[in-house]
């Protein structure tokens, strides 16, 4: 039915030529931009309640003393649930290892909370399919369990700020809330996130429509196909500076994947685009001391590296 | 009446600032705002920013921010 639409706009009330570069290119963007706020908006506000049901109160009682692995993957859920951004990230993470969620067990949730979004995997699943999103989704988790795991038996305590293990956190109460107010969360939550994203949505689909309708396919296939042994490599190092910024760089690299980019470098860059940026390391070097915070972007950009190479060799 | 903002400066927290001023405005009450950025002094409070302190007790945590009306509601709790 979007399709229709999009067709009727395009081809038949502005009457642009279907096999014509701006027509292609102005049909993909109608099509797509509806198909995403469609999903962004029945999505993020299903997310949105079943957060309302996790604040980081609670998630930080369920983590408190659990063992390695078991926490590990309860964390690494959990972090897809609970509300995270990066400024929260200092108080989230005082007030977990302060109330005994072990470091390893910390680390799984601060790397799956922001790579596992509802955000990523909405505009995966609408640009990609489902099975991608699902993919990444997966591979994230997995992904947050054992870079938990290694940090974990790194022993690195030493390696957190002093005053961090002195501190003394009010036990907040997890305050009840009635059904009828998480569903007026739910829709603060999703009204406020459009409002941010819409711009970085309509502005990375008109990027993609344009690559979509103009940028050779040879030009990508050389540098980003699956035969250039470094572009797992590159894309990881050039989704750093793109922090969080799934809504807008997934329809750009969506229309590049249409012109022979590699699936496992495109798992990659995203995963890098989410979990690793410079402001997150800049706020977290207020809890960690560098050694640590060098192996936990290290551990974290690795494994995202193997992701890549996997994901090419297999899809 | 005291009022602290506790957040460590991002732009949801600053948002939060600006609607604690209006609701004192619009309330017409006399009341002092503190934005509140010290780690240290925030956790004593909650570890959900932006967080809202009215006469030492935390009315509200985390994101989203309540609307005008409710955080008039909040502050006038206290009042």
């Amino acid at each position: 039915m979007l399709k229709q639409f999009a067709d009727y706009v395009t081809y038949t009330l502005l009457k642009l030529e279907p096999a014509g570069h701006i027509g292609d290119a102005l049909n993909f963007f109608i099509y797509d931009t509806l198909k995403i706020f469609l999903l962004l908006t029945t999505i993020v506000f299903a997310v949105a309640v079943i957060r309302a049901h996790f604040p980081p109160e609670k998630t930080r009682k369920i983590l408190s003393h659990k063992k390695v692995f078991i926490g590990n993957v309860m964390a690494s859920l959990l972090g897809i649930v609970t509300p995270f951004c990066s400024c929260s990230a200092v108080p989230l993470f005082i007030g977990f290892v302060e109330s005994g969620v072990p470091l390893g067990v910390t680390f799984s949730f601060l790397i799956s909370s922001p790579m596992v979004n509802e955000v990523a995997l909405v505009m995966l699943w609408g640009l990609f399919g489902w099975k991608i999103a699902l993919i990444y989704a997966v591979t994230g988790v997995v992904l947050a369990i054992s870079s938990g795991i290694v940090i974990g038996r790194l022993r690195m305590e030493r390696y957190v700020q002093d005053y961090v293990w002195e501190m003394k956190v009010a036990d907040t109460d997890i305050v009840k809330t009635a059904f009828r107010e998480k569903i007026a969360y739910a829709r603060g939550y999703t009204s406020e996130l459009l409002r941010k994203l819409w711009p970085y949505v309509v502005a990375g689909i008109g990027v993609g429509a344009f690559v979509h309708g103009y940028v050779p396919t040879d030009f990508v296939v050389r540098y980003a196909g699956r035969d250039n042994p470094f572009a797992v490599f590159a894309a990881v190092l050039m989704g750093i500076p793109l922090y969080s910024n799934a809504a807008g760089t997934i329809p750009i690299v969506q229309a590049l994947v249409g012109k022979g980019m590699a699936m496992g470098t495109v798992l990659a860059f995203m995963m890098s685009v989410t979990a690793i940026s410079l402001p997150e390391a800049v706020i977290l070097k207020n809890v960690l001391k560098t050694p640590l915070l060098v192996t936990f972007f290290g551990i974290v950009g690795i494994g995202i590296v193997i992701v890549g190479y996997l994901f090419n060799a297999i899809l | 009446m005291e009022i602290k903002v506790l957040g460590p400066g991002c732009a949801t927290c600053h948002k939060m600032e600006e609607l604690a001023q209006q609701a004192v405005k619009e309330l017409n009450i006399d009341a002092k705002i503190e934005k509140v950025g010290d780690i240290r002094e925030i956790m004593k409070y909650t570890m959900s920013t932006p967080g809202l302190v009215v006469n030492g007790k935390l009315k509200h945590s985390g994101k989203p921010l309540p609307g005008i009306d409710k955080l008039k509601e909040l502050i006038e709790s206290e009042a």
